[in-house]
């Protein structure tokens, strides 16, 4: 039998209460996605995209449905639990980069092992292999001000992999970068995904963006409307 | 991992030094008004409870009464009505310890090539004990020197300063009023009474020498005024009420005749002095309390502020696996390291200023550990007091919006 997928959404629902009554975001969404496998999420605006990721990112909990990550439901679990979880399983990037402004690079790429209680000599020799992994050696003492956009973004991979997570969720990660910059940032998601095996999960409005993932849904109102899968061989370029 | 956030904490109040130097201001005066006041309250208590100990313990003194002649009213103590013969008696209740008779009068003492004019005292070997006065050096003079109006004197040590400078004056020969008197024995230093007299400017001779050599009296074996000493502090009242009804009875006082002689008791009267420095040094530890208090609620002002400024920052920190426990304790570290910072700058503050009040105005001062250490106290639990509602508000938030937070 083959592993359990490491993604399962069943039936997944997600509604928000407004003064105008509840609003229904997510209408049922089912969904495997395998160790390994690279998805790329497309959909316009309002079509719950983002609210998606945050479940999947353990940021949010389902309305109704059922989340099973790595065959475990994540339901159940409280906001600590949750923390812990995407602490040790989840690698997130942001399209805000989101780095602290004040910290520099070697401190911002290690705090995730801060929250894990990685001791500090470990620490920084993970984070600085970490920045050293994404081209950035050279760079540690630097703050997120004074590197490109395209070098935060870099910063944010290499602090979502320092923990060696299995999944890794990138929400719009190339929307504030310019063309070039943005297929650098790809193919850097593509070798992340070849050499370790990081599942990755992300969000683009672009469809060449999307294009560097093997699977591609689209969402309108909640619904995946289609999905498609590419021959493996197109999918490493 | 405390260690890790108290970096962090560190690390963030440098980002803002203007703020959080203001921030520390609060707890700086706090904590300098407190040491200050104390330090200065508890001078105020050490001043009195030394001007109290020198005066001696559960003590009387008995005034002999006033006198009228030719329509002039003399004052307490003019009427020649107390004598040795009543020191005697009174010595004798029961709750009395000891009587010493006081002969004061001012006279000019010449040694050498000097001279000084002082207070004698004439009394007896007990006025030593009931002043609880020790000897620096000599002895005092007995029993048998009273007995034999000896000319001994014991010399009080501003007499000893200016009669013999340096000097040894044991063994040495005084003239007060040109009678020699042999110096037996030099006073240890008492320092200022509690109304600013010199208590160490007198010459104590034996009470019969004083009364029958040096100033004479019509009144043979008159006292002006006896110390009393009582049993202890619960027999004042019944020293006082026995000697009043026995000095009644000793002068044949009639029974609606007023008394001839005063009982003032001195230890009421110190007590008193005490109690007001007591109440002012609490008072004055109270009212700077406040402003310790005033500090802490500078600190949840700006912490209050901080965490809505970092909410985006407490988002990604939440996002990337920070428990709620390790944002809660990441900002009460900084509270704490704040008000603890602000409370060391302060200590250092509040000492130097008790120091600088000491030698620049004299003023007993008593910077007591124990007061630091209550201050350091109260200042980190103000820390984790004011701290905690802001650090709980800042481990509140929801990671979504923390994170879309402009």
């Amino acid at each position: 039998m083959a592993a359990p997928p490491l993604i399962r959404l069943e039936a997944l629902r997600k509604s928000f209460a407004t003064a105008a009554g509840p609003v229904s975001v997510l209408n049922g969404i089912d969904l495997d996605v395998d160790a390994g496998e690279t998805l790329a999420v497309m959909g316009p605006s309002g079509s719950g995209k983002s609210t998606l990721m945050n479940i999947l990112g353990c940021l949010d909990v389902p309305s109704s449905g059922r989340y099973l990550l790595d065959g475990r439901d994540v339901g159940g679990l409280d906001g600590d639990e949750r923390a812990r979880l995407r602490n040790a399983f989840i690698g997130f990037v942001f399209q805000g980069f989101h780095l602290l402004p004040r910290v520099n690079l070697l401190d911002n790429v290690a705090l995730p092992l801060l929250y894990a209680r990685v001791k500090a000599r470990e620490r920084y020799a993970r984070a600085a292999t970490a920045l050293e992994r994404v081209g950035l050696k050279g760079f540690e003492a630097y703050l997120p001000a004074r590197v490109s956009g395209g070098q935060q973004q870099r910063v944010a991979i290499a602090r979502a992999l320092v923990n060696r997570p299995r999944l890794i969720l990138a929400d719009e990660p190339t929307g504030n970068l310019d063309s070039a910059t943005s297929h650098e940032i790809m193919r850097l998601f593509g070798s992340l995904n070849a050499s370790d095996g990081i599942t990755l999960v992300l969000v683009t409005h672009e469809a060449d963006i999307a294009a560097y993932a093997r699977r591609l849904i689209q969402m309108v109102d909640g619904r995946i409307t289609t999905m498609r899968t590419r021959p493996a061989t197109q999918a490493a370029s | 991992m405390i260690g890790a956030l108290l970096g962090e904490a560190l690390h963030s109040m440098r980002a803002n030094r203007l703020r959080t130097f203001l921030t520390m201001l609060g707890m700086v005066i706090g904590v300098a008004a407190v040491i200050l006041m104390v330090a200065i309250g508890q001078g105020a208590r050490l001043s009195v409870d030394q001007a109290i100990q020198s005066m001696g313990s559960n003590l009387f003194i008995v005034l002999s009464g006033s006198t009228t002649s030719g329509g002039i009213r003399m004052g307490m103590g003019a009427a020649p009505t107390l004598t040795l013969a009543d020191a005697e008696a009174i010595a004798a209740l029961p709750p009395v310890l000891r009587v010493a008779p006081v002969v004061p009068q001012t006279a000019q003492i010449v040694a050498g090539a000097n001279n000084w004019s002082t207070m004698v005292t004439g009394s007896t070997p007990a006025y030593f004990d009931v002043r609880e006065w020790p000897l620096a050096s000599g002895r005092a003079f007995g029993a048998a020197d009273v007995r034999a109006a000896a000319r001994v004197a014991v010399l009080g040590r501003t007499v000893a300063l200016n009669l013999f400078g340096g000097e040894d004056p044991v063994g040495k020969t005084i003239r007060i009023r040109q009678s020699p008197f042999t110096v037996v024995g030099v006073l240890a230093a008492k320092g200022q009474s509690l109304d600013g007299r010199d208590q160490d400017d007198g010459v104590v001779v034996p009470v019969t020498t004083a009364q029958r050599k040096l100033f004479g009296t019509q009144f043979p074996g008159s006292v002006r005024m006896l110390m009393v000493q009582a049993t202890g502090a619960e027999a004042m009242d019944e020293a006082q009420r026995e000697m009043a009804r026995l000095l009644r009875q000793r002068h044949h006082l009639p029974e609606r005749a007023d008394n001839d002689f005063d009982i003032r008791n001195l230890t009421a009267l110190a007590n008193a002095a005490a109690q007001t420095t007591r109440v002012m040094s609490v008072m004055l530890g109270a009212i700077a309390s406040v402003s310790l208090l005033v500090g802490g609620i500078g600190i949840m002002n700006i912490m209050l502020v901080s965490v809505t400024e970092r909410t985006r920052e407490i988002g990604i920190r939440v996002a990337i696996g920070a428990r709620r426990r390790d944002i809660l304790m990441q900002f009460l570290l900084e509270a704490v390291t704040l008000s603890v910072a602000g409370c060391l700058a302060g200590a250092l503050v509040g000492v130097a200023a008790a120091v600088a009040i000491n030698l620049m105005a004299g003023m007993t001062v008593v910077v007591s550990l124990a007061a630091v250490a209550a201050a350091f106290l109260i200042a980190s639990m103000v820390g984790v007091f004011f701290g905690l509602y802001p650090a709980q508000r800042a481990s509140g938030l929801e990671p979504i919006e923390a994170l879309a937070y402009q």
